[in-house]
Formats: C-alpha cells, sequence, structure tokens
C-alpha cells in the first residue's frame, strides 16, 4: 500500500515561471538512514526546505510485549531497543524493578554494571562516528571505527555470550561473574584505546574537508535543545551539560572521577567530538572500577525467581550512550507489570530533524540525521 | 577506407585494454583499499584473488538488465555507451612509446581534453532518462561538476604545451626534458585533482554519493550496463593516469623502446595507486565546497603554473 505524500506545492519564481518543489523519498531502506528511518524531504534544488522524519517501521510493541511477561523475561525484550547499545537498556529497566521491587544491588555487581556499560558507550559511539564517516563518504573512518568497536565487542562475548544483545544486567546484579582474566582482558583493550581514538581523531575530525561538512551543519541552539528534551550527546554538543552520571548520579558514579565533554557551537562536528571524548572519559572510569572492584556477589542473594512486587509505580534513569534513557513501571501486584513505558532519547532527538534540516542541503540532511544518532529500535520500541 | 579498418581495428583493441584495465583496476583497487582498511582485500578467486573482478563480471554479464517503468526507455539504453565511448576514444592520442601513438594528431594533446567532456551528456541523459529523482539529482551535479573541473585542468595542461610548443603528443614527448618534471609540479597537482573531479571519483563523488543518492546517475541501472559505467570509471583512471605522465612525467623517460613503455605503465599504476589512494582516506566534499575549492584555489593555481611556465619560456 503506497502512502500517500502531501501534494506537492507550486511556486513561481523571480520570472513567474511556474515551479515545483521536488519531494524525495528517503528511506526507509537508504545507506543513510541509520536504520529504518524514512525521510519526506521537500527540495528546492538540492536545499532542503522541509524534511519530515516517518518512524514505525521497527515498530514491534515491545512496551506492550512487556504487561504479558514476568519481570525476568522481560530483560532479552530491553535488549532489542536500543541494539546498538543493549547494555543501557537492560540497566535502565533492572533499575526501574529494582526501586520497584527494593531490591539491593551487591557492589560487585555494581561495578560490573559500569565496567559493561561505559564499555558499551565506547562501542556505541564508535558505531554513531564510524557512520558519521561513512555519511560524508569515508568509507575507511567507518571501518577504523569499528574496528575499536570490535575490541569492546570480543570482551562482551567472552563474557556474555552474544556479540549484540546481552541481556547481562539482571533485576538484583548481573547475570554472571566476569569469567576468569577477563577484568585483565579489559584492562589491557582500554589501555589501548586512548591511542586508537586519538587515531581517529588525527584521521577523520582533523581533516579539512571532514571539517567543512561537519562544521556549521544543523546548529542546535541550547534554549532548543532544552526546550526540546533533547539529551546524551546531542544536548551536550550545543554546550548544555547535563549529564545524569554527574546531575542526577547513579549506582557507583560518585566513586570515579571523570569529566563531561560539553561543546560550544552545537554543529554536528561538535555533536561527533563529544562522543570521542567521551569514549575517552569512559575509558578513565573503566580503569578506576577496574582498580577499586573487590571479589564478591554478583547476584542479590536469596531473591526469587518470580518476582511480585507490591502495587505501586517506578521510574528510573540512566545515562545511555544517547541520551537520558528512562523506564517507567506500573505494578498491580501480579507477576508481570501492569504497563511499562520507555523513554527513549534517540525519539526526542529525532524529533529534532524537522528544526535543524532546513536550509541545508541533502548532503547535510543524512549529516545531520547522523549526527542526532538515532536507533531505530529505540524510536520506534 | 584504412583509415576506417585501422579506427574499428582501435576500437577493438581499445575496448578490450580498457576491459583488462578495468579487470586489474577494481583488483587493485580493493587490494589496496584492503590495506588501507586492515584488510585482505579478494583473495579466493585465482592467485590473490585476481579472478574476482572477473567472476564479478561474468555475474554482472547474467543478471537481467532492468529498463525501470519511468524510464525513457532509448535515452537510458543508450547513456551507458555515450559516457563510455569518449573516454575509450582519448586513449587513442596516448603516446604509448616515443614517437608513437595509435592516433597521431596535431591537436592530440585537445583531442584528449575535448573529446572525453562528452561522457557529462551521458551522466546527463543517465540521470535524466531513469526516470528517479536520486538520479536526476546525481546527473545535475555530475554535469556542473564535469564542466566547472575541466578549466583548471586545461590550464593546467597547456602550462606543458606551453613549454613544449605542440599540441600533437608524440612530438610533446619527443621534446621532454628532465626538469619539466619540476617546472610543472603544481600543474600536475591541478591536473590530478581536476581529473579525479573529472572522473567522478571520491573525494568529488557527489554524483554517485553513495550516502546521499545511493548511487545517483546509474542508481537504475544494473547487469552489463551497470558494469559499462564501472568500466567507464577504471578507463577514465587508466586515461588520466596514461596522459598525466605522458604530460607531466615524461612518459617512458629514462628508458626508451620497449622497457620505456614499463616505465609509461609503472607511472601509471603509480598515479592510479594515488588516486585510490585519496579516494579511500578522504570524506567527500559538498557541492557548494566543490565549486568554491575549484574556483578559487584549483584555477588560480592553475594560473600560478602557467605564469611560471610563461617566465620560464623566453629563457631557452
Amino acid at each position: 500500500m503506497a502512502i500517500e505524500v502531501e501534494s506537492r506545492t507550486p511556486v513561481h519564481d523571480e520570472d513567474g515561471r511556474a515551479v515545483e518543489e521536488l519531494v524525495l523519498n528517503v528511506g526507509p531502506a537508504h545507506p543513510s538512514t541509520h536504520g529504518v528511518c524514512r525521510i519526506i524531504a521537500h527540495l528546492d534544488g538540492e536545499v532542503v526546505t522541509r524534511a519530515e522524519p516517518v518512524i514505525g517501521y521497527l515498530h514491534r510493541g515491545i512496551e506492550k510485549m512487556a504487561e504479558n511477561r514476568t519481570y525476568l523475561q522481560i530483560v532479552p525484550l530491553t535488549d532489542r531497543l536500543d541494539y546498538v547499545g543493549s547494555m543501557y537498556a537492560n540497566w535502565a529497566y533492572c533499575r526501574a524493578v529494582e526501586r520497584l521491587a527494593g531490591i539491593g544491588v551487591p557492589e560487585r555487581a555494581e561495578y560490573l554494571r559500569v565496567i559493561t556499560c561505559e564499555l558499551q558507550r565506547i562501542a556505541s559511539h564508535m558505531m554513531s562516528i564510524g557512520s558519521t564517516g561513512a555519511d560524508t563518504g569515508a568509507f575507511t573512518m567507518f571501518v577504523y571505527a569499528f574496528d575499536v568497536r570490535e575490541r569492546v565487542v570480543e570482551l562482551f562475548e567472552a563474557l556474555t555470550g552474544s556479540r549484540l544483545t546481552y541481556c547481562y544486567v539482571r533485576p538484583g546484579g548481573v547475570a554472571a561473574d566476569a569469567p576468569e582474566g577477563w577484568l585483565d582482558d579489559v584492562r589491557r583493550v582500554v589501555g589501548e584505546m586512548p591511542a586508537r581514538l586519538a587515531e581517529l581523531d588525527r584521521l577523520f575530525f582533523g581533516n579539512v574537508i571532514a571539517r567543512g561538512r561537519l562544521k556549521g551543519v544543523g546548529v542546535l541552539d541550547v534554549a532548543t535543545a532544552v526546550a526540546w528534551g533533547a539529551s546524551g550527546p546531542v544536548a551536550r554538543g550545543s554546550g548544555v551539560g547535563w549529564d545524569l552520571r554527574k546531575s542526577d548520579t547513579y549506582s557507583l558514579y560518585p566513586r570515579f572521577d571523570f569529566d563531561v565533554p560539553v561543546g560550544e557551537r552545537g554543529d554536528a562536528y561538535d555533536r561527533a567530538r563529544v562522543r570521542l571524548w567521551e569514549s575517552v572519559e569512559s575509558c578513565r572510569i573503566i580503569e578506576q572500577a577496574l582498580d577499586q572492584i573487590e571479589p564478591g556477589h554478583v547476584h542479590a542473594p536469596g531473591l526469587p525467581r518470580l518476582l511480585k512486587p507490591r502495587p505501586g509505580d517506578a521510574y528510573d534513569h540512566i545515562e545511555s550512550a544517547r541520551g537520558s534513557l528512562g523506564v517507567y513501571l506500573v505494578s498491580d501486584g501480579s507477576p508481570r507489570p501492569y504497563r511499562m513505558k520507555v523513554r527513549s532519547p534517540a525519539f526526542c532527538n529525532l524529533a529534532l530533524l524537522p528544526l535543524l534540516a532546513p536550509g541545508h542541503t541533502i548532503s547535510d540532511l543524512v549529516v545531520i540525521l547522523g549526527s542526532l544518532d538515532p536507533v531505530f529500535g529505540e524510536v520506534d520500541r | 577506407m584504412s583509415g576506417l579498418l585501422w579506427g574499428m581495428l582501435f576500437g577493438l583493441l581499445a575496448g578490450i585494454a580498457i576491459a583488462l584495465a578495468a579487470l586489474f583496476g577494481v583488483w587493485w583497487e580493493r587490494k589496496v583499499a584492503g590495506r588501507i582498511q586492515m584488510r585482505f582485500g579478494p583473495q579466493e578467486a585465482g592467485p590473490a584473488g585476481l579472478l574476482q573482478t572477473l567472476a564479478d563480471t561474468i555475474k554482472l554479464v547474467l543478471k537481467e538488465d532492468i529498463t525501470p517503468r519511468l524510464a525513457d526507455r532509448r535515452l537510458y539504453r543508450i547513456a551507458p555507451l555515450v559516457v563510455f565511448t569518449p573516454v575509450a576514444m582519448s586513449l587513442a592520442v596516448i603516446p604509448f612509446a616515443r614517437g608513437w601513438a595509435p592516433f597521431d594528431t596535431s591537436v592530440g594533446v585537445l583531442f584528449f581534453l575535448a573529446v572525453p567532456s562528452i561522457s557529462v551528456l551521458g551522466i546527463l541523459l543517465g540521470g535524466w532518462a531513469s526516470g528517479n529523482s536520486y538520479a536526476t539529482l546525481g546527473g545535475m551535479r555530475g554535469a556542473a561538476q564535469m564542466v566547472s573541473y575541466e578549466v583548471p585542468r586545461t590550464l593546467a595542461v597547456l602550462s606543458v604545451v606551453v613549454l613544449a610548443g605542440t599540441l600533437r603528443p608524440v612530438l610533446l614527448l619527443g621534446r621532454f626534458q628532465w626538469w619539466w618534471i619540476l617546472a610543472t609540479l603544481v600543474g600536475f597537482v591541478v591536473y590530478l585533482i581536476s581529473s579525479i573531479a573529472e572522473m567522478n571519483r571520491g573525494p568529488f563523488d557527489l554524483a554517485e554519493a553513495e550516502s546521499e543518492l545511493v548511487a545517483g546517475y546509474f542508481a537504475d541501472y544494473s547487469g552489463i550496463r551497470w558494469a559499462v559505467f564501472m568500466m567507464t570509471e577504471y578507463g577514465s583512471v587508466l586515461a588520466a593516469s596514461l596522459f598525466g605522465s605522458v604530460l607531466f612525467l615524461g612518459g617512458g623517460w629514462p628508458l626508451s623502446g620497449a622497457l620505456g613503455v614499463v616505465v609509461l605503465l609503472v607511472k601509471a599504476v603509480l598515479i592510479a595507486t594515488l588516486i585510490i589512494w585519496v579516494k579511500w582516506t578522504l570524506p567527500r566534499m559538498r557541492a557548494d565546497q566543490l565549486m568554491r575549492f575549484c574556483w578559487t584555489v584549483l584555477t588560480p593555481l592553475a594560473l600560478v603554473q602557467l605564469l611560471i611556465v610563461g617566465a620560464v619560456v623566453p629563457w631557452l
């Protein structure tokens, strides 16, 4: 079934000739839509006058499906929200469950959560930075970024057996303790990481063409970023120093010394650069966590397999690679949640596209979309 | 009559040469790109994957040749040939050995600059006739870009012509002296950059723009017609590399005879490798940046080169 595209508006140019806007359908199958986004772009020559994202191509009804599953069975569902960073949705969901049911988490489990989620941040940002390279035609940048991501994914494979959907964070702790020598592997990989990230910085962000393509493109000012609920690197690229790890600190983050990088101009360059420096900061956090971690339980002892929280509701959020990721749960006392709602940062950030795109060319449109870093598993849910 | 026969024979030979160059070129590009990206490139088909391109070609020939419903059928079908033929023709004037070119004419340099420009029409045709917005945008970009970059390219080549005092490539190569390389260094760089833009390769591959226009003017082509577009790209690389080494690097110099031909080919491969290297390292420019770069950087540079040569010539 064809979806009706809005009728074309006839416009007259200076000489009175009737000209038509070109309506270009970008996606859902297009190399630069980062999944299954569809954009209806109105073009005046090459310049975008209107860009309207059409979402829902990856809607699986995960929030509704959750209502028919037990609390533990929902964890694999959350993997499939943000499939570039599964650990975050795992953790945000588990924090909401723990708050709802009043479950305490052993310290070692919290350390493992911090380590895996900071590794995940590097992996996720590498996907985003690599895609920025691919969007601007620097495919080698994509390969180099994916090489960095691969190191992290290999660690996750050793830890959880999966490369994409980890299902590692569970209510009350984590699925299993780290295998022997895994923490040493993490230390080795993280130790090599800053040099590799600096290489990416030189290869791409130092390049004159890349700077030309990214600087001044899709400028988001502070007021708009705040008003539209932007979060994560999209907001921080505009200079909004809002990071839940600092501003509503959770888990063990108060114990670590790290900085929150912010941009100045709020363009695609700043957003991508913030992602790169966040990855460096993540390395710092992981190294501190590795120094502090002690042996112990990784799962709250005596936790029943079938959780039945008392009637009530709970919301908790964490800082994912895309921003403030929140999960709201309502319990009616049964083993299944009455309602689950995910506050998706990718969804809120994607809403900025119609604001940022007009006035830029079609080449910039894909760069702007990439700089918002949407993951459609999380947008469509 | 014999001229016609010779022409047809050359056409056949040029077609085969370009096909072989494309076979080798695609393999070489994959290998070089593989090294750049920490990969191996093709390995399985034939020794060191040499036959990979052949396998791909067989696949492409066997694939269905689709003409979209909205396409202007006749223009759509003819476009690949309009792009390919001029590039093949431009090979005719290249002096492969000292004193010999397949088509030895007194305006050879002009011929080489002018004839490939006809390709623009093919790109426009292909883009327009596909009946697809992406293809149309790609065709328009390609046309604007190729027409603009002809200016610095011609100016750069002109500096060598001024030094040699002839438009005849065979004569030009005969008069070559080693210090020309130094005297026309700036021109060589300008020639190389504008040639890359002229053949629509990265970082100037706006007309294809994989991440924006999917494949631009040949987005709808499939099978053998798509393969012809690909062959044109490698044919252009071949022509630009060969002519670049003739004009700016003295062709077979310092050797002559059969060894000279080998030297010429080695120089051409080196230039082609540079073109591949650039493509796989740099991001793509935006249309407006591309134009600004052409008119505010390359064209003045080419003029400076012409000025340098103009200052040198009276002292000869």
